[in-house]
């Protein structure tokens, strides 16, 4: 690890302190570790997500930050200042829990005043507060309520408010959404990242929904097994994962085997074990390496086995297994030669359109936009983890100039 | 057909409580109260004349008896509850796998009878016990001074035997409280302390009332530890009740200090409820309805 890295003061330059970063963090219960050497920084007023399955370490990283559990090893800092000697109740953070973890005995304004009566506010200045602060969240009339007479709902919104009251620099969001209905969960993950703007406060959320941080992250963080497998935008993600996991883990994955044949620079000629050649943005890959290639369902085009694509589009056959209807969508299943699985999401925008569509056992040919074709890692097969952090940093930088 | 017995099966189900209920509280009740209103002596034989002066004479002559009662069973309340208390709350948080284990040497006592365990402490406590060796030693008990037939020994008595009384339901308000809401108050910038008295204690508040109730109402009523490890200047009102039934033979006297015994404790307590408030012996549904 060099310098620069080591202190993040110095990582982004004066003036652009990351409001978060973990340096070399990794934690351990007994022989399972958690989080394993992981480094990041989070800009100020980012929203940032960790997303990954359940154990992948994205809770853990978070109690860190909030101070419920200690690294094994490595160090964080928030605004620049290590953390490392503060107890959980002297850190500029709040978390909003999975389970609310509201004070049954305390009324809604009570709960909400918790943490600025801790903190020595005037009394006049905390009622003004609160009821702001509920009024953000629209409960101000259930202010002298029990938690238990409210809904899911409104327990978390007041869970939101009693943690944003207080300004903290950062704000700690452990599934806040994870045990509503779907319905509301869309309707909070728009309020929420309203609020975040509305508040400017760096917010760090976990979560298992890729949909959820798709819709609402600055910058995602999808974990596996206690390690970052990429850390990039939303649209950056999902259009261009950089393993096999990450493609697998957002959105429905077309991974079709390759093998590099060629490396350009920036670009690669890989040989598709389908059977053609095709050029792609190259992802740290040497040649002779096995890799994958990924299309979006969305992307690929479907035909008959005679049919034309666009000129310049790559092309392999397959076999139709099956064809379900979704609404605004069909997904045709085709498998190819090698016995892959490849999804298409053929949009149902014109009635005689979805009648033409090939059904079970149709022989077809799938084609794509040279541009859409992307190449991937065998997850657990990372490059060296400094090539990793570089892009992290630089985004880091972008996201806070922006 | 089917509605009305779905009402009546509150009441089969209420029936055997309520047969029990009336035999063994409200007959026997309703012959104490007859007994208590009764006048004569066992050589000219009892008659019921209404004789409402049991009540007042009974008090008058043992009013020191019934002051004595309640604060032996105030002081071993508050003594029992700062042991329990910190007990509870180890063997809740801190058990970790032993609290099965520590939960039940807790209740162990209860494997020997009362009796036993009270005479015991007659031993544990005479004039040549290691105990007082070591209190004399220190400098802490006079040369002449003894620990057997002193208020010590009789609430020390009742703190020992009602103990597990008060552990038990503090023990389990403690257990059920979700540790994510103290992780929540550590968050909210609450020391550990101030996490302690704002979440915890008023969060284990139904556990502290039944315990201090449980341990309360038996100690005013207790005769045993006091005969046992007291002297006739530590009597408490049932060492009188006792004595008045089986040795003088005074039954009206006697069943008319009952009453004012049951009667006294029940103001106590109605008083301390709503002091420490219906809420937390209730818990949340209390509140829900309140």
């Amino acid at each position: 690890m060099d310098g620069t890295a080591a202190d993040p003061r110095a990582a982004n330059g004066a003036g652009s302190t990351p409001s978060v970063s973990l340096r070399g963090v990794s934690k351990a219960f007994g022989d399972f570790v958690a989080v394993q050497e992981m480094d990041l920084d989070i800009a100020q007023g980012e929203f940032f997500t960790m997303l990954g399955p359940s154990g992948c370490g994205k809770t853990t990283t978070l109690r860190m930050i909030a101070g419920f559990e200690e690294p094994t090893t490595g160090q964080i800092f928030i605004d620049g200042q290590s953390v490392e000697d503060l107890p959980a109740h002297k850190r500029p953070t709040n978390t909003v829990f999975q389970s609310y973890a509201l004070f049954p005995h305390l009324s809604v304004g009570e709960n909400v005043a918790f943490g600025l009566k801790r903190k020595g506010v005037p009394k006049d200045e905390i009622d003004r507060r609160v009821r702001e602060e509920l009024e953000r969240v629209g409960l101000a009339q259930h202010i002298n309520r029990k938690p238990s007479q409210l809904s899911g709902g409104m327990q978390q919104r007041v869970a939101l408010a009693r943690a944003l009251v207080n300004l903290p620099k950062v704000l700690l969001l452990d599934e806040p959404l994870g045990a509503l209905d779907l319905k509301l969960r869309k309707g909070l993950q728009i309020e929420l990242k309203r609020i975040q703007r509305e508040v400017g406060i760096t917010f760090i959320y976990v979560t298992h929904d890729q949909e959820e941080a798709l819709t609402m992250s600055d910058r995602i963080a999808v974990m596996n097994e206690g390690r970052i497998e990429q850390c990039d935008a939303p649209v950056a993600v999902y259009e261009k994962p950089a393993t096999t996991f990450v493609a697998g883990f957002i959105g429905v994955s077309n991974l079709m085997p390759a093998v590099v044949e060629h490396v350009n620079g920036t670009r690669a000629r890989v040989r598709l074990d389908a059977g053609i050649e095709i050029e792609a943005e190259n992802n740290g890959l040497q040649t002779g390496d096995r890799c994958h290639a990924v299309v979006r369902p969305e992307k690929l085009r479907i035909d008959a086995r005679d049919g034309t694509p666009p000129d310049g589009w790559p092309r392999v056959d397959g076999v139709v297994e099956s064809s379900v209807y979704l609404g605004t969508s069909t997904q045709i299943v085709v498998r190819l030669a090698g016995d892959v699985p490849m999804t298409v999401l053929v949009p149902n925008s014109d009635e005689r359109e979805r009648n033409r569509l090939p059904g079970g056992g149709a022989d077809v040919r799938l084609s794509w936009a040279p541009e859409h074709i992307h190449l991937v890692r065998e997850s657990g097969t990372a490059p060296a983890a400094a090539a990793q952090r570089e892009p992290e940093t630089q985004i880091a930088q972008e996201a806070t100039t922006q | 057909m089917s509605t009305v017995r779905r009402r009546l099966v509150p009441y089969f189900l209420m029936g055997p409580g309520l047969v029990w209920l009336i035999l063994f509280f409200v007959v026997p009740l309703y012959f104490m109260g007859r007994l208590a209103l009764e006048s004569g002596t066992l050589a000219t034989g009892f008659e019921f004349t209404w004789e409402f002066a049991n009540f007042t004479d009974s008090f008058d002559r043992f009013d020191e008896q019934f002051v004595r009662s309640f604060v032996y069973a105030g002081v071993a309340t508050v003594i029992a509850l700062l042991i329990a208390y910190p007990l509870a709350y180890a063997i809740a948080f801190r058990g970790g796998r032993w609290k099965n284990a520590l939960l039940l040497a807790v209740v162990a006592p209860f494997f020997t009878t009362y009796l036993i365990r009270t005479i015991a402490w007659t031993t544990i406590l005479s004039d040549d016990s290691v105990i007082v060796d070591v209190l004399k030693a220190v400098g802490l008990l006079g040369d002449e001074g003894r620990l057997l037939a002193t208020p010590t020994a009789v609430i020390a008595g009742l703190v020992y035997n009602f103990l597990p009384f008060m552990v038990l339901p503090i023990y389990s308000s403690l257990e059920r409280i979700d540790v994510r809401l103290i992780e929540a108050a550590k968050d909210l910038y609450a020391s550990a302390r101030v996490a302690f008295w704002k979440v915890t204690l008023p969060l284990s508040m139904p556990g502290v009332v039944a315990g201090t109730l449980l341990t309360f109402i038996p100690a005013a009523g207790d005769y045993v530890n006091a005969f046992f490890l007291g002297s006739i200047n530590q009597s408490m009102i049932g060492n009188r009740i006792q004595s008045l039934y089986l040795m003088e033979l005074d039954y009206p006297t006697a069943a008319a200090l009952s009453f004012i015994l049951m009667a006294a404790i029940l103001a106590v307590v109605v008083v301390y409820i709503r002091f420490a408030g219906a809420e937390a012996l209730m818990g949340d549904e209390g509140e829900q309805r309140a």
